[in-house]
């Protein structure tokens, strides 16, 4: 099967194509140079891009189900019968799997990462992930809160915690390294929460120790991603200080192919004030560490205003949240691991938080200089469901929309945060790079051929049916939100906005080779945890090759 | 050959450290697991073949014809029920759920008649809980109401529990609190420190004035709540908020009395208050071994976690409108195909009557009072013994089941995967 | 014929459980075709433990056999859940899909009838 895409207007960051008038050639599942007898697809005046990357959605697991049983009411938004060849679909931040593969591909992506997966229900994940058509996808495991890992800190052992790294990795065939609110959820399994320098309750360690100890593994492994990173005291006023630390804790580090720390979601992490009342944004201060440094790669985490469901591994801040909102409120400790917490949240530009904190994801977006370092993301459904990232880019694209918007909510926007002095507009180049070659970069991924349309890249291509001189944000959305074509894997699944093709996904796993001597050891103590604390046998722990029907395996050296 | 780490598939405690000796395909000794594991394990009489009924009598058929008999009654129903589903594996809950969006059909589980009202509850206030090996590692307060898990779960308190050491409770069974609330004296109350025993019905007062207790308003709380004193009650309190870690199960004594849903919501409440006071988690004790796991497929395929109905194209979620029982007592369905479950015991009498006056479809490894109503019988292996596959233990830990011997019979998945190519044959599909 | 009031309580016991995937057999008959009752209202009714008892509701009447149990409240009766119990308790959902399993009102009195078995039980509905 070949396709000869025509005419389009090319931006392939990473190939350094930049609004090219040009043709891509596709064979069988890649894109090669030339092709013999295609299929033609007629791109004229339209923009062709690398199929989307998503560097942290929340799509598949036990927390997410969690807030679909949780949020029938949500379930009920969306809600479309079986198509001739599509499943039922339903939910709007908590769409069910079939939904939030099609919503995906017809946005143009082709790549989702589950960020946030608790060892123990990795097979959930997977399962619902087998259930998510077309995305290829990959997950990341939670490792931070985990009592091997802490031990292994409080000790020393980098090596035998690199093993176990390369161990859990493997077990439960993720593709890296997350840390979420680090230390947090053991104190919460009391009650309590940590900060980044507090000593975790019964292990003496800090968050700090944590995060170090698993970037060391994470690059003595080799892996294709750097730690990721949900920093401490995430949602609360003034946290920019603890962000700033935590990005600070490994900047003795580097790696040639990419930065060593990932810091998610940072809008909720970019918080001024001593409280509520003078909450106000800090974008700045972080905006000036991450232009002038190299180790550290970031996210957005975009807000937008309206009705949502949070839900993360971070026990304590959703419990937390539930306390200020008063809704309903799920939590998940998970014995020896993590801990998740789910409760729906109403953002309301009627409220001056809420207003800054969607200020504040753009003025990540627009106040860091070098889209390289930032991909988009909205965490979803944390600051809003992933459907919503056309009036995103929209809002990047145009300062007048944004203006728009910013007199229609709470006026301390105009005191309190930085937006309303900012005048940059993104181009389309910029939005290539932050939704697609950027997270493949950050991930590691655009060696394996993702993020760009270069010979022997991966056939996954977005076109959208969008002039690229268009500025108006109707137009905009109304473009990225149905994609004229995406192509996932050589194959037309999207045509005229609507799925015409159902391939299933493939999942990136990476495979870490590790010295065996400092497995031998860890895996003795690992037994030892096994037997007296956890509640399944560890013969029954790592996920079986059933779960991962459409394997990429990516194998690793030291 | 002796086969370790199986998994037992009876209850929702799901113990995954069962050892089983095999000779000549046949299970002949069963070590680790309670009596009731061992007894399934050992094996039942099963359904040998197929059969369709004729003249009021079950007739011997191939799987063929009885696969071929269900589409044609499934594609000449108007309102077809799909239901049961916790004694198999999530791989057959998949194709259940792709047969019912096909069909147009009702498709309902098990939960609606144990803990359905608790799914009810957590859709209403969320559910603060935990995996079971957090308990067995923190836990010193450990509440059972309404939960008879000596009967149910027998090796509920000896693995995850009152008796285990964990890692913060080195003790064991020593330094932890076990209270039981029953209408009745169970045999769970044996192995408790203290017992309170509630009039049946009143759960929900009495679950009022503890959260009148707990929030200091304990003049409002009359001298005895539901037959229990408010010393009583005001002792409870005071356990609960000096805890460490607090955990309360709960059972079908507050679903399937007076109050149902309501007794969850604030049994729910309760809990999510004492977190302002100390680490309290709350739990469902799930029946069957896969009744979970059916609530966690159905949730993420169709957005709803039981009693969905597809007749409008789109799932419509309505527990009360769309659950088995009251589509049976409202003589609502025209065909109703049954799996891994026996509503033919376990429904009520009105229920199974009109069952009785329509077409029945049964897929069971077993014969059952279903069976005596059922028109088509389809023999299944076993899953978790004979087929392997996805269960989700009564905390959502996902493991997977063990096949221990060759079956015999099609598992539920492949019998589901030939009625479905079968339904879209007749359809010309 | 003397007759007591009573909340039918239905739940499990192990051996229901032993024999709840051997429904079609005696011992699932034994283990579940039963109503504990408290002593001393087994006394007031003269029936002796072992004795056939007729469990009556709005809803329907089954014999099961009566068993002693003093962990029982008075004015308790418990029938393990099952093919037998069901006949008694109320069907209605309440609008939320659960018929009432728990705390139906009933009345027990001695029977002289036998126990019907599965296949008896499931003809009668027919």
């Amino acid at each position: 099967m070949e396709l000869l895409i025509k005419n389009g207007v090319v931006y392939d960051p990473i190939n350094e194509i930049r609004g090219e008038k040009m043709d891509i050639c596709v064979k069988e599942d890649k894109i090669v140079s030339k092709v013999k007898n295609p299929k033609v697809i007629d791109a004229n005046g339209k923009l062709v891009m690398p199929g989307g990357v998503d560097i942290h959605s929340h799509i598949a697991g036990g927390k997410i189900n969690a807030g679909r049983l949780l949020r029938p009411e949500d379930g009920r938004k969306g809600a479309e019968p079986r198509g001739k060849l599509t499943r039922v679909c339903t939910g709007y931040s908590v769409p069910n799997t079939y939904a939030t593969g099609y919503r995906y591909a017809k946005m143009g992506y082709t790549f989702v990462m589950e960020p946030a997966t608790p060892p123990l229900l990795a097979r959930h994940t997977h399962e619902e992930l087998i259930d998510t058509p077309i995305l290829d996808n990959a997950i990341l495991a939670l490792l931070d809160n985990n009592w091997m890992t802490m031990e292994y800190v409080k000790s020393g052992e980098t090596k035998k915690l690199a093993a176990y790294v390369a161990w859990m990795i493997k077990a439960v065939k993720a593709y890296g390294v997350k840390i979420v609110n680090p230390g947090g959820d053991e104190a919460w399994g009391w009650g309590k929460n940590v900060n980044i320098d507090d000593s975790v309750p019964n292990f003496d360690v800090t968050p700090r120790d944590i995060i170090d100890g698993l970037a060391e593994a994470n690059e003595m492994l080799n892996l294709p991603h750097s730690i990721h990173i949900h920093c401490n005291d995430l949602g609360h006023p003034g946290n920019y200080e603890t962000t700033l630390k935590s990005f600070d804790v490994v900047k003795g580090r580097s790696n040639a192919n990419r930065q060593v720390m990932h810091a998610t979601h940072v809008q909720f992490h970019s918080y001024g004030g001593s409280g509520w009342k003078d909450f106000e944004s800090k974008v700045d201060e972080i905006a000036k560490y991450v232009n002038a440094k190299k180790h550290v790669t970031i996210d957005m985490g975009q807000v937008m205003l309206g009705d949502t469901t949070t839900m993360t591994a971070d026990g304590p801040l959703e419990y937390g949240l539930h306390m200020i909102t008063g809704r309903k409120w799920t939590n998940l400790d998970v014995e020896l691991e993590t801990g998740g917490g789910i409760t729906p949240f109403l953002y309301s530009s009627k409220v001056a938080v809420n207003t800054i904190q969607w200020a504040i994801g753009l003025e990540l977006a627009l106040l860091i200089k070098d889209p390289w370092k930032i991909a988009l993301t909205t965490d979803h459904p944390n600051g809003a469901p992933f459907i919503t990232y056309p009036i995103v880019i929209s809002l990047l694209m145009n300062k007048q929309k944004r203006g728009e918007v910013m007199a229609n909510v709470h006026k301390a926007i105009n005191k309190r945060a930085i937006l309303p002095s900012i005048g940059r507009e993104l181009d389309w180049n910029d939005i290539a790079i932050m939704t697609r070659a950027a997270p493949a970069r950050i991930l590691g991924l655009d060696r394996y051929g993702k993020g760009h349309l270069g010979v022997g890249a991966d056939a996954d291509v977005a076109i959208y049916d969008v002039s690229p001189e268009e500025r108006e944000s109707k137009k905009i959305q109304s473009a990225l939100l149905h994609a004229k074509y995406t192509i996932k894997g050589g194959e037309v699944v999207v045509r005229d906005g609507e799925i015409v093709a159902v391939p299933e996904g493939r999942t990136y796993w990476v495979n870490p080779e590790f010295d065996g001597e400092s497995t031998k050891d860890m895996l003795g103590d690992l037994t030892g945890k096994f037997e007296k604390y956890y509640s399944v046998n560890l013969a029954n722990y790592p996920v079986q090759d059933a779960y991962v029907p459409h394997p990429v395996e990516i194998k690793t050296k030291v | 050959m002796i086969i370790t780490d199986v998994l037992c598939p009876f209850c929702g405690a799901l113990c995954d450290d069962i050892v089983v000796e095999v000779e000549k395909n046949k299970i002949i000794e069963v070590r680790e697991a309670c009596e009731i594991g061992v007894s399934k394990m050992m094996g039942h009489e099963r359904i040998a073949t197929p059969m369709i009924r004729e003249n009021g009598e079950l007739k011997e058929t191939t799987y063929e014809n009885a696969i071929d008999k269900t589409a044609e009654i499934l594609v000449n129903s108007l309102r077809p029920l799909i239901y049961g589903w916790s004694s198999t594996t999530c791989e057959a809950h998949r194709k259940g759920i792709e047969l019912a969006e096909e069909l147009g059909a009702v498709i309902d589980n098990t939960a609606s008649v144990c803990h359905g009202p608790s799914i009810l509850a957590i859709q209403n206030v969320g559910l603060p809980s935990c995996t079971l090996g957090q308990i067995k590692n923190r836990a010193d307060l450990i509440i059972y109401w309404g939960s008879n898990q000596a009967e149910a779960h027998p090796r509920h308190m000896s693995r995850y529990t009152s008796f285990p050491r964990g890692f913060f409770s080195e003790e064991g069974r020593r330094g932890k609190k076990v209270v039981v609330l029953d209408v009745r004296k169970t045999t769970t109350v044996e192995v408790a420190d203290d017992f309170i025993q509630v009039a049946p019905g009143e759960d929900y007062p009495v679950l009022s004035a503890l959260r009148a207790i707990l929030a200091g308003e304990e003049n409002v709380v009359p001298s005895c709540v539901g037959g229990v004193s408010k010393e009583k009650l005001i002792e409870l309190v005071e356990k609960m908020k000096s805890a460490r870690f607090g955990i309360l199960f709960f059972g079908l004594g507050l679903t399937h009395s007076r109050g149902r849903y309501n007794n969850v919501v604030n049994a729910i409440s309760l809990v999510r208050e004492l977190n302002a006071h100390t680490k309290f988690v709350i739990m469902p004790m799930r029946g069957h071994y896969n009744v979970t796991g059916f609530n966690q497929v159905c949730t993420w395929e169709t957005g709803f976690p039981f009693a969905v109905d597809f007749s409008r194209g789109q799932p419509w979620y309505n527990p009360g409108e769309t659950s088995a029982v009251d589509i049976l007592n409202r003589e609502e369905c025209d065909a109703v195909l049954v799996i891994a479950s026996d509503p033919g015991a376990h429904f009520p009498k009105k229920s199974i009557e009109f069952m009785a006056k329509i077409p029945v479809i049964q897929i069971d490894p077993y014969p059952n009072p279903t069976t005596e109503l059922a028109d088509v019988v389809i023999p299944s292996a076993i899953a978790g013994i004979e087929v392997e596959g996805t269960a989700y233990r009564m905390d959502k830990v996902p493991i997977r089941l063990r096949k221990i011997i060759e079956p015999n019979h099609l598992s539920d998945e492949e019998i589901l995967s030939r009625v479905l190519n079968k339904v879209r044959e007749r359809r010309g599909e | 014929m003397k007759k007591i009031d009573v909340k039918l309580i239905t739940g499990r016991l192990v051996e229901q459980g032993i024999h709840l995937e051997n429904k079609m057999s005696d011992e699932y008959l034994k283990a579940a075709a039963v109503c504990e009752l408290n002593e001393r209202d087994m006394a007031g009714l003269g029936i002796r433990d072992g004795g056939n008892v007729r469990v009556k509701s709005r809803f329907g009447e089954v014999v099961v056999r009566a068993r002693i149990n003093n962990d029982n409240p008075a004015g308790i009766a418990f029938i393990p859940m099952g093919a037998w119990a069901n006949r008694v308790i109320d069907p209605d959902t309440g609008g939320c899909g659960m018929p009432h399993y728990k705390g139906t009102d009933a009345e027990v009195s001695l029977s002289y009838e036998s126990i019907p078995t599965i296949k008896e039980l499931m003809e009668d509905v027919k």
